[in-house]
Order: structure tokens, then C-alpha cells, then sequence
């Protein structure tokens, strides 16, 4: 890592759900430009953290502190947050019948794009980027007249979200195993889609079950989230360690 | 259509924008009502007798019914004689409209407040406007243009004394003034109103639409509107309707009845925004109104289309005669009730003629304290053979202290009919607040696309100004609704 001032800083982070602690003193650093994989067994604490960092209401945060980009994360609606460049592919992409898939679109774009100082799109612009980015993803143009994810097959929901992070251009995209449900050829697709979305100035967090993902998407950094706190940090052969031996010898080694 | 977070800014800021009175000099019969009162009134409207005659007959006939009290809405006892049955601004010929140069300025200057300038030039491109305002017609524009094509579009007192063979033909015809409490009512004692004659083979060339303005304090308003399309012909109709902030409560119950004849196809849209009261529930409209449309003839179509937004209580069911063979209803219907508003609000497809079909969409959306009641009725008779009705309702509820209510009643009489109907209840669930708000969208702006998808299908049919216009309205409705 560089030791310049990292994208993301959250130091001793401490976060209540349902009267029940779900990160318990957690730290991580996302330096810029960076792919970092979290992985750990189910309820340790990785959806908690992501949704958390995107400003969801349930979580109380007790203690510690998070800035992104220099700013007190903390402060900010989950609206500014996206706006200054936080995205969450979220692991349930919630569907909204009624509400066009190219309206909704549209103006998640054109808000992000007005609240950075750039002109909005009109219709042409919109659709011009849409076609270009769309087919990364394999999804055509019939699909900006359906409801928001309404009625979409798994893979094409996760696919949607890949799409909105293409379109939105963050400069930290929080993936919320977006690779869980999907079969190879959609995680491929999603793949491409992230990998496109790589660059200097752009860092990405991969939060993730199974190290199949990590096949398709290289990550500089692995971290092994247990109990609400991360344990270990490491490389590539980390998450391969996990994938032979499980969380077991690390879990014991914690009891 | 692009509402951006700049756009709604002023938009939520203006609240019931329509509020305001004007201040004008009126003539405004004393409360109360009587055979003297309605003679009085045909009198000062220089009626036909034949005129005079019903409404005293329809007046008798009130005096014997009941006030109907089968609705979820729940209200104090109307006091009949506490309300003043005509009120005219004192510079209007009761007569005769004048042409715009001469009609009150104060008046023109009130519709153009309202978003609904008169004068032609400045006028929404292809609609020709009725303005009444309390109990008189003040403008109507484009006349003459309608006039070159044949179509017949004036108040309704002039319709009376220049087109009596019409008028007393249809009249009644489709409401009798039996019908029910209000309708006899109004019968007895309407006021103005439009009038729509489009002739044989005719498309009416432009929109057509009525803008009802209530503005004396401590009356009602009572309008009638006729229209008729005669064989194959098709006309589009649109009313708008305001008053301003009180914090008594004006009763206003209009009957409209629609004929269409064979082949013909009448499309009726309404954008209701009577004041709706307070957060309290004080003042606001009680609007009690029947609507009906008469397929007369075979493969006519009548298209009701209504997004209500106003009013304290809503008492409302345009509905279908589907007397005509393969002749056709439809009816779209987006409800809001806040605050302490009830709305009790659907359709009524009758259908009777072979092969005839039916399409009822209804939205309700409840906030606040607000209830809303979806209330139908399909009737397939003997003689429906093959008749087909299809029926969706959704409810949306925003907030825990709304109330919403579906009632539907199917009389089916004939084994080959088909009636389908479809029932939904939803919240605006927070995830779908937080999954917009993740993608840079604020909170307000979340709600507007949430309730705007729900709405989508019934604003669609609407042309398209009014579509926009509809649109706003919700959104300015739904202000501080969530959060």
C-alpha cells in the first residue's frame, strides 16, 4: 500500500444492529486505485460493513471514525455519499415495478453528474453512453423499458447493478457478493464489467464468499473478516489458503 | 418528462398554490333553498320553462330522498339551507359571455394564475377552454374555430336557450334526476356548466376543456356538463377544478353525463384539485359528483380518466353504459388522500350489449391520515353475451396512519361473460427509498419515482400537458408525506 492518504479510512469501527454489535472495533484502509477482496463465513460482519459505508439507516454506528476522500464519511446522507462517488452493488437489488429501468437511470446519473459540476444528459447523450455500456454487460436496449429490476432473473439484476456502476463512474465501488447466485457466464460477464471499471483513480471492494470470484477479478489486497473485525491481510494466495482449508483454522485459532 | 432535484425545489415549496382568492365584486343569492330560490335562479338565467319545469321536479323529488351515507367517509350533517345556491361575479352578463377584450380583467388575471390563460394566443397549444367560475361561465375561447368544424362547445345556460332540442333530448338522459341525493341536487339546481355537441363523422379538432373555479366563500357549486358525440365521432375532454383555502368546508356536486352514439368514442379527463383542507382536516371540498357515460350505440367508446388529488372528501364513480354491441368502457384512476382527506372513489361498468368490454386501473395512494377507498361495480346482464371486464387495483400506503379499502362487487348474468379482477396493497418500503438514495437521488426525489412508476399507466393517459401538470401535482401533494 501507499503511504499516501488513502480513498477510504475507517478506524475502530464499532456498529449496532438490533441491540446486537456486528463490527466490533474494525479498521481498513482503501488506498487509491486499489482492489481489495473481504472475505469471511456468513454473519461475520461483510454486508454490515458495505451497507454501513453507503449510509444505511439500520445500522446505529456506536464508535470509530470514517472519512472518504479526506471527508467525515459520517456526516453525509447516503445521497451525498453516492454523489461524492460511493457506490453499492448491492447483494438484493431491490426491485421497483412501474418505475422505468431508463427513467430511474437517467436520473441517478444525471444527479451524480449535476452534483460533480457536469451538464446533465439529455435523452440522446443518455442513450449514446447507455449503448456503449450496456453491451459490457449484455444487457440490449429493451431492457431501459422495463420496470427498475422488475421481474429480472438473478443474473440480470446483479448485471444492472454492474451497469449503474459503469454509468455512475465512483471512485469506490462496493461489490456486496455480487458473484453469489450467479452461474459462470454471468460472473464472467460481471467481470468484464468491473475489470473495465479498474484505473489509477478508482478503487474497488469485493466482498465475497468464495474465492471463484478472485479467478476473474485480481485483488492487490484479501482480508479475512471474522466476528466484526478483520483478522488477517494478505494476498492472492490468502483467499486460496480459504478456499483449501476454510475459516476453521482461523476460527480456532480466535477461540 | 425530467424532474430533476432543481426543478422540484419551488415545486415543493408552493403547497396548495391554488389557495388564493379574488377579490371581486359578486352577487350571491342568500343561503338556502326552496322552489322560490330555484325559480329566482332560472329566472336570472333567462331559462326556457321547459328548463324551470325539471328542475322543480327534480327538486321535489330530492326533498323526499335520503343523503347517502354508505361511503367511508365520515362527516358532520350538511346543512342544505346554510348554503347560497348561485354566486356570479357582478360583471358578468348572466346572459351572454362576452368575447375576452371585455370580460374582467380580474378575472382573466385569476386563470392565469391558475395556469390556465384564456386569451387564445397565450392559450395551451390545441385546447379550447371553458372558465367557469362560482356559478357563471365567464370565457369560452375558441369558439369559432370549433364552429368552422361544426363542434357546439358553450356554457351551459347557453345551450339551454340556443340549442333547447338538444338539450331537452338529452338532458336527464343518462343521470336522470332520480339517480341519487346529489344528482337531484344538482339537478334542481345547477348552475353553469359545459355543454358539447360534436356532429356526425366529425374529430373534434382540438381538446376541449372546462377549468371549474369556486371562489365565493359560504356557496357551492353546482355545474352541469353535457356532451355528446354523434355517430363516429370522437372528442377529447379535459376539467381542471380549484378553489381557495378555507377553513369552512363548500360542497360542490356536479353531474356529468356523456353520449356517445354509434361508433362514436368520448375520452373525459379529470385533474380534481379542489382544496383539500388542512393537516387538521379543517375546510377543504366535499366533493359528491356523478359521473356517467352512455354507450348508446354499437362499438361507441367512453374512456374515463381521473387523477384526484383535492377535495376533503371524494364521492365519485364515473361510470359505463355499455348498451351498444361491442361497445367499450374504460376507466383510469389515480386517488390521493393525506392529512385527513377520504376519498370514496371507482366505477361502475354496466355492460348489456353483446361483446362489449370493459377496462377499470385504479390507483390509490393514502398518506398521512388519509383514507381511500377503491369501490366497483361490474354488472354483466342477461343479454352481456360474450362481455369481457378486466379489473386491477393497487393500493399504495405511505406512512402507518393511512387507511386504504378495496370494494368490488361482480354481478355476472351471463354464463359466457369473463370478469378478471386483480387486487394489490403495497407500502413504499424503505429499501426502495435507500436503493435510490444510494444512486445520488435525495430522499423526496426517491418518493416522486416511486409514486410516479405507480401511477405510471394511468397518467399515460392523459394528454400530455395535463400528464406533466398531473405529475407536479402529486408530487407537490406527497410533500413532506415521508421521513
Amino acid at each position: 500500500m501507499n503511504n499516501e492518504q488513502p480513498l477510504l479510512d475507517v478506524r475502530n469501527l464499532w456498529i449496532k444492529a438490533q441491540d446486537q454489535f456486528i463490527l466490533n472495533g474494525l479498521d481498513l484502509r482503501i488506498g487509491l486505485g486499489e482492489v481489495h477482496a473481504i472475505m469471511g463465513p456468513n454473519g461475520s460482519g461483510k454486508s454490515t460493513l458495505v451497507q454501513s459505508l453507503a449510509g444505511h439507516p439500520g445500522y446505529t454506528i456506536e464508535k470509530g471514525e470514517i472519512s472518504f476522500d479526506g471527508e467525515d464519511l459520517l456526516t453525509l446522507t447516503p445521497e451525498e455519499r453516492a454523489r461524492r462517488g460511493l457506490f453499492l452493488a448491492f447483494q438484493y437489488p431491490v426491485e421497483i415495478a412501474g418505475l422505468g429501468n431508463g427513467y430511474f437511470l437517467k436520473a441517478a446519473v444525471n444527479a451524480v453528474r449535476e452534483a460533480r459540476g457536469q451538464t446533465p444528459y439529455d435523452a440522446v447523450e443518455f442513450l449514446k453512453v447507455f449503448r456503449e455500456l450496456a453491451p459490457l454487460v449484455g444487457l440490449g436496449q429493451d431492457f431501459l423499458e422495463r420496470g427498475v429490476n422488475a421481474g429480472f432473473s438473478g443474473g440480470e439484476k446483479k448485471r444492472n447493478e454492474i451497469l449503474q456502476m459503469l454509468l455512475l463512474e465512483p471512485r469506490l465501488t462496493l461489490l456486496d457478493e455480487t458473484d453469489s447466485g450467479l452461474d459462470v457466464d454471468a460472473l464472467k460477464l460481471v467481470a468484464r464489467g468491473v475489470n473495465a471499471t479498474r484505473s489509477k483513480d478508482r478503487s474497488i471492494v469485493l466482498v465475497t464468499h468464495y474465492q471463484r470470484l478472485l479467478d476473474y477479478i485480481d485483488p492487490d489486497v484479501v482480508h479475512i473478516l471474522i466476528k466484526g473485525r478483520i483478522v488477517r491481510s494478505g494476498t492472492r494466495e490468502l483467499a486460496r489458503e480459504i478456499e483449501r482449508e476454510g475459516y476453521e483454522p482461523l476460527l480456532t485459532a480466535m477461540a | 418528462m425530467n424532474t430533476s432535484t432543481d426543478e422540484l425545489t419551488p415545486l415543493l415549496q408552493r403547497g396548495y398554490e391554488a389557495g388564493f382568492v379574488t377579490d371581486i365584486e359578486t352577487d350571491q343569492s342568500p343561503p338556502g333553498l326552496s322552489e322560490e330560490v330555484i325559480t329566482r335562479l332560472s329566472e336570472t338565467k333567462k331559462e326556457p320553462r321547459y328548463l324551470l319545469d325539471w328542475r322543480l321536479q327534480a327538486y321535489r323529488a330530492w326533498l323526499e330522498m335520503k343523503e347517502p351515507h354508505w361511503s367511508i367517509a365520515a362527516y358532520p350533517p350538511i346543512d342544505y339551507q346554510a348554503v347560497s345556491y348561485y354566486a356570479a361575479p357582478r360583471s358578468v352578463d348572466p346572459k351572454r359571455p362576452k368575447s375576452l377584450d371585455e370580460v374582467d380583467p380580474r378575472l382573466l388575471e385569476t386563470y392565469r394564475k391558475l395556469g390556465v390563460p384564456l386569451h387564445e394566443q397565450a392559450a395551451l397549444a390545441g385546447v379550447a377552454m371553458d372558465a367557469v367560475f362560482d356559478s357563471v361561465s365567464v370565457a369560452t375561447t375558441f369558439r369559432e374555430t370549433l364552429k368552422k368544424a361544426g363542434v357546439i362547445f358553450c356554457p351551459f345556460s347557453e345551450a339551454a336557450v340556443e340549442y333547447p332540442e338538444l338539450v331537452r333530448q338529452y338532458l336527464g338522459s343518462v343521470v336522470p334526476y332520480r339517480d341519487n341525493f346529489f344528482a337531484a341536487l344538482n339537478s334542481a339546481v345547477f348552475s353553469d356548466g359545459s355543454f358539447v355537441y360534436v356532429p356526425p363523422g366529425v374529430r373534434c379538432p382540438m381538446e376541449l376543456s372546462t377549468y371549474f373555479r369556486i371562489n365565493a366563500a359560504k356557496t357551492g357549486q353546482f355545474e352541469r356538463t353535457l356532451i355528446i358525440a354523434d355517430r363516429g365521432s370522437y372528442v377529447s375532454y379535459l376539467e381542471g377544478c380549484t378553489a381557495p383555502m378555507r377553513d369552512e368546508n363548500q360542497l360542490h356536486a356536479a353531474v356529468v353525463e356523456l353520449v356517445a352514439l354509434e361508433g362514436a368514442e368520448i375520452r373525459y379527463a379529470t385533474v380534481q384539485n379542489w382544496y383539500p383542507g388542512d393537516e387538521e382536516g379543517r375546510g377543504g371540498i366535499y366533493n359528491f359528483v356523478t359521473k356517467r357515460g352512455d354507450c348508446r350505440g354499437a362499438r361507441s367508446k367512453i374512456s374515463w380518466t381521473q387523477v384526484e388529488t383535492g377535495s376533503a372528501i371524494t364521492w365519485k364513480y364515473p361510470s359505463c353504459i355499455l348498451r351498444g354491441d361491442e361497445s367499450v368502457g374504460e376507466f383510469y384512476s389515480v386517488a390521493l388522500a393525506r392529512h385527513r382527506q377520504q376519498a370514496d372513489t371507482g366505477t361502475k361498468m354496466i355492460h348489456m350489449g353483446r361483446r362489449t368490454r370493459s377496462v377499470v386501473i385504479s390507483k390509490g395512494i393514502s398518506a398521512g391520515h388519509g383514507r381511500n377507498a377503491y369501490r366497483g361495480m361490474v354488472r354483466m346482464a342477461p343479454t352481456a353475451l360474450h362481455a369481457h371486464n378486466y379489473t386491477r387495483c393497487d393500493s399504495l400506503l405511505i406512512g402507518p396512519h393511512c387507511q386504504a379499502y378495496t370494494i368490488p362487487v361482480l354481478e355476472v348474468r351471463h354464463p359466457s361473460a369473463r370478469v378478471e379482477h386483480e387486487a394489490t396493497a403495497s407500502k413504499i418500503a424503505d429499501d426502495q427509498i435507500f436503493y435510490c438514495r444510494q444512486r445520488g437521488l435525495d430522499e423526496e426525489t426517491a418518493v416522486h419515482l416511486l409514486v410516479n412508476g405507480f401511477c405510471r399507466e394511468v397518467f399515460q393517459k392523459l394528454p400530455l400537458e395535463f400528464a406533466v401538470e398531473a405529475q407536479k401535482l402529486i408530487a407537490v401533494s406527497l410533500e413532506g408525506a415521508v421521513g
